[in-house]
């Protein structure tokens, strides 16, 4: 067997163009394949993350005028109170957190600076809900919400325009004519996967937001959520069915509310991203197909030249499987060298794709061993004919072969 | 004297098409170890066919070959392949060395197909390149070496696995006179001192007489078997006469 191998080794060697053009077949087809499968994984974990970031369980609810309560002439009403959402945590199993929320546009200023923002009312339970880390000081306390009291926490980007490098916490801004004293700042979030800053917004409780800055009773919206991704729709049907009931609404009516997964929205993003990576990856693997179809061509013209060094190895008595393996050996050394190259080449070009082209890609050890792998099996496969057609040649004819 | 080959009827018949053609047309002969025979005839006598299937490269048709007592016409593909590389070693007229191969891979070549490679093997070599004075061109390629080297390579490579049997087919044919002479008288060396037994087809006279026992073929039967010191022209009707 290791003779067969130095065989097959200085076959190639004896051949160093042929054997080199033979190889770039399998180098681009395994560079590509690692390159295309690289660039699918990090599009996808791009917006994993960003879903992440938005929270895989959190739920929306928001309420609707319905066409039944306009024709009632109660349009305008909102029905959606902060009752509602205690409701919720205590009755719906499935749901862990809810946070009333409501929010409103205005200035915030702080000494000579201002900066025009979301003011967003929020519970406790936002943080949880929101999976969001502060950056410096205190959250919203029950306590914050039941005495309304006049303290805020900013966001990474009302930081940076209203205060620069200088440190909040404990300092005061102002919005309409009211001084608020910053209690926390959130750490920086980044964009949502519809490209909105969400770190552009300042935090109060939202009973401050209801009764100092807005005069409301009602709240805006409510974000819930669930125990975990996959218990999202339990809490979506029974959050319907909570709020349908305390709205009394009859079976004929619609919901005057609405709940909406952010998953489901995200999810089309994902879809899409999937889809642009399968389709790379066939279109990858088909190249590395080519680089084997090339190999068997390669050893077809090589077995047919060296017909009578076959008959000769037959003559001092090589078997049928010295002379299948030998070009076998052959072809799989060159498949898995170029399959060698192939992954240098591939990480390579997949870290340039993603430093020039600004495209995030994802190098897994999978990929690359799946296609090294896959390269070996490509050698095999294209080689195992030609080898064969070698090995069952007659010695007589092989020797008279010119 | 032991024999080391017995045919017995052995016909080599190939079909083409509709026709018929008996390469061999009941082979009968023995040969002893150590003899020294040659075997002539005309072209398509069937002198090549004959090397062939004592060579284990082919199976006769119908008929009985024993190799060293053994009943190698029943023998399978594998099982030729092994008495191939075990007992028999092979001479051509084109050499038939690998080319971009050196001389020693070239020597070493039926080695390669053994499971053990024993330290007489590899003295073996050595032993070899000396007696047939190829010291000094181990590194050389085939190309670099006239006709005369490469037939001597190609007898060291023939003879390193210590065959049984040497067959030689037309070993001369490609070599000018002087040349030739000095191969046989390789041949002669190894049959006379080491005691091969050898086969050897030629077409000349001259090299026939080397031999000491040479038979020839017509139509693919044995013509005349006579030993060669008696051998002046192929008397017609010669019986052929095989130990059982
Ligand atoms: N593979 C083959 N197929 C058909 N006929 C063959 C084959 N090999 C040899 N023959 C025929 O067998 C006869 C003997 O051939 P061969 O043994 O090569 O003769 P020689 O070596 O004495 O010139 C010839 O008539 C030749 O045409
Ligand atoms: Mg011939």
């Amino acid at each position: 067997m290791t003779a067969l191998f130095t065989i097959a080794l200085r076959a190639i060697m004896r051949n160093k163009l042929r054997s080199s053009l033979t190889i770039l077949g399998i180098v681009i087809g395994v560079g590509a394949v690692i390159v295309m499968i690289s660039i699918g994984q990090g599009a996808k974990a791009f917006v994993e993350k960003q879903l992440e970031s938005l929270g895989t369980n959190v739920l929306i609810i928001i309420p609707v005028s319905t066409t039944h309560a306009a024709a009632r002439g109660t349009t305008g009403t909102i029905t959606l109170t902060a009752e509602d959402t205690f409701a919720l945590v205590k009755e719906c199993n499935a749901v862990s957190y809810v946070s009333p929320g409501i929010r409103t546009t205005t200035q915030v200023v702080s000494g000579n600076m201002n900066w025009t923002t979301g003011v967003s009312g929020a519970g406790p339970d936002y943080q949880i809900i929101r999976n969001w880390p502060l950056k410096d000081g205190r959250f919203i306390t029950q306590q914050d919400v039941n005495s309304m009291a006049k303290v805020c926490v900013l966001g990474q980007t009302v930081v940076t325009n209203l205060f620069g490098t200088l440190d909040p916490v404990d300092k005061w801004v102002r919005v309409k004519n009211i001084p608020f004293r910053v209690i926390g700042v959130l750490s920086a979030k980044g964009q949502s996967p519809t490209g909105q800053d969400q770190d552009d917004m300042v935090l109060m409780p939202y009973t401050t937001v209801q009764r100092k800055i807005m005069g409301v009773t009602h709240i805006g919206y409510a974000l819930a959520s669930s125990a975990t991704a996959e218990s999202r729709f339990e809490a979506i049907d029974q959050i319907t069915s909570l709020l349908r009931q305390r709205h009394r609404l009859r079976p004929n009516e619609e919901n005057d509310f609405s709940v909406i997964s952010q998953v489901e929205f995200a999810s089309a993003v994902m879809e899409t991203s999937h889809t642009m990576s399968v389709l790379l990856g066939s279109i990858a693997l088909v190249s590395l197909f080519v680089g084997g179809i090339g190999i068997m061509n390669i050893m077809l013209v090589s077995t047919t030249e060296r017909t009578r060094e076959i008959g000769i190895r037959m003559a001092v008595g090589a078997r049928e499987r010295d002379i299948l393996f030998q070009f076998l050996i052959e072809s799989t050394v060159l498949s898995s060298f170029g399959g060698i190259v192939g992954v240098i080449f591939g990480i390579f070009t997949s870290k340039l794709v993603s430093y020039y082209g600004g495209w995030p890609s994802l190098l897994s050890s999978l990929s690359i061993a799946v296609s090294f792998l896959f390269s070996n099996i490509i050698g095999i496969f294209f080689g195992y004919y030609p080898a064969r057609k070698a090995s069952r040649l007659n010695p007589i004819e092989a020797l008279r072969y010119e | 004297m032991q024999d080391i080959i017995i045919l017995k009827d052995v016909y080599k018949i190939y079909t083409m098409g509709e026709v018929e053609v008996a390469a061999l047309n009941g082979v009968s002969l023995t040969i002893r170890k150590g003899e020294f025979v040659a075997i002539m005839g005309a072209s398509g006598s069937g002198k090549s066919t004959l090397m062939n299937i004592l060579g284990c490269l082919d199976s006769p048709t119908k008929g009985k070959y024993c190799l060293e007592g053994l009943e190698v016409s029943r023998f399978s593909k594998n099982e030729l392949a092994e008495i191939r590389n075990k007992k028999l070693g092979f001479v051509f007229q084109s050499f038939n060395l690998l080319s971009r191969t050196t001389v020693i891979e070239n020597i070493e070549l039926p080695l390669i197909y053994r499971k053990r490679i024993s330290k007489r093997d590899t003295d073996n070599i050595h032993q070899m390149i000396r007696i047939l004075g190829l010291d000094g061109l181990q590194k050389h390629y085939p190309n670099q070496l006239s006709g005369g080297q490469q037939q001597r390579v190609a007898i060291a490579r023939a003879i390193v696995n210590d065959p049984a049997l040497l067959l030689a087919d037309e070993p001369t044919g490609n070599l000018d006179s002087a040349t030739s002479k000095d191969v046989m008288n390789v041949l002669s060396g190894l049959n006379h001192n080491r005691g091969i037994t050898i086969v050897l087809v030629t077409h000349e006279t001259d090299i026939a007489g080397y031999a000491r026992r040479v038979i020839v073929l017509k139509d693919g039967k044995v013509l005349s078997d006579t030993p060669s010191q008696t051998f002046t022209t192929p008397l017609p009707q010669t019986p052929c006469e095989t130990t059982p």
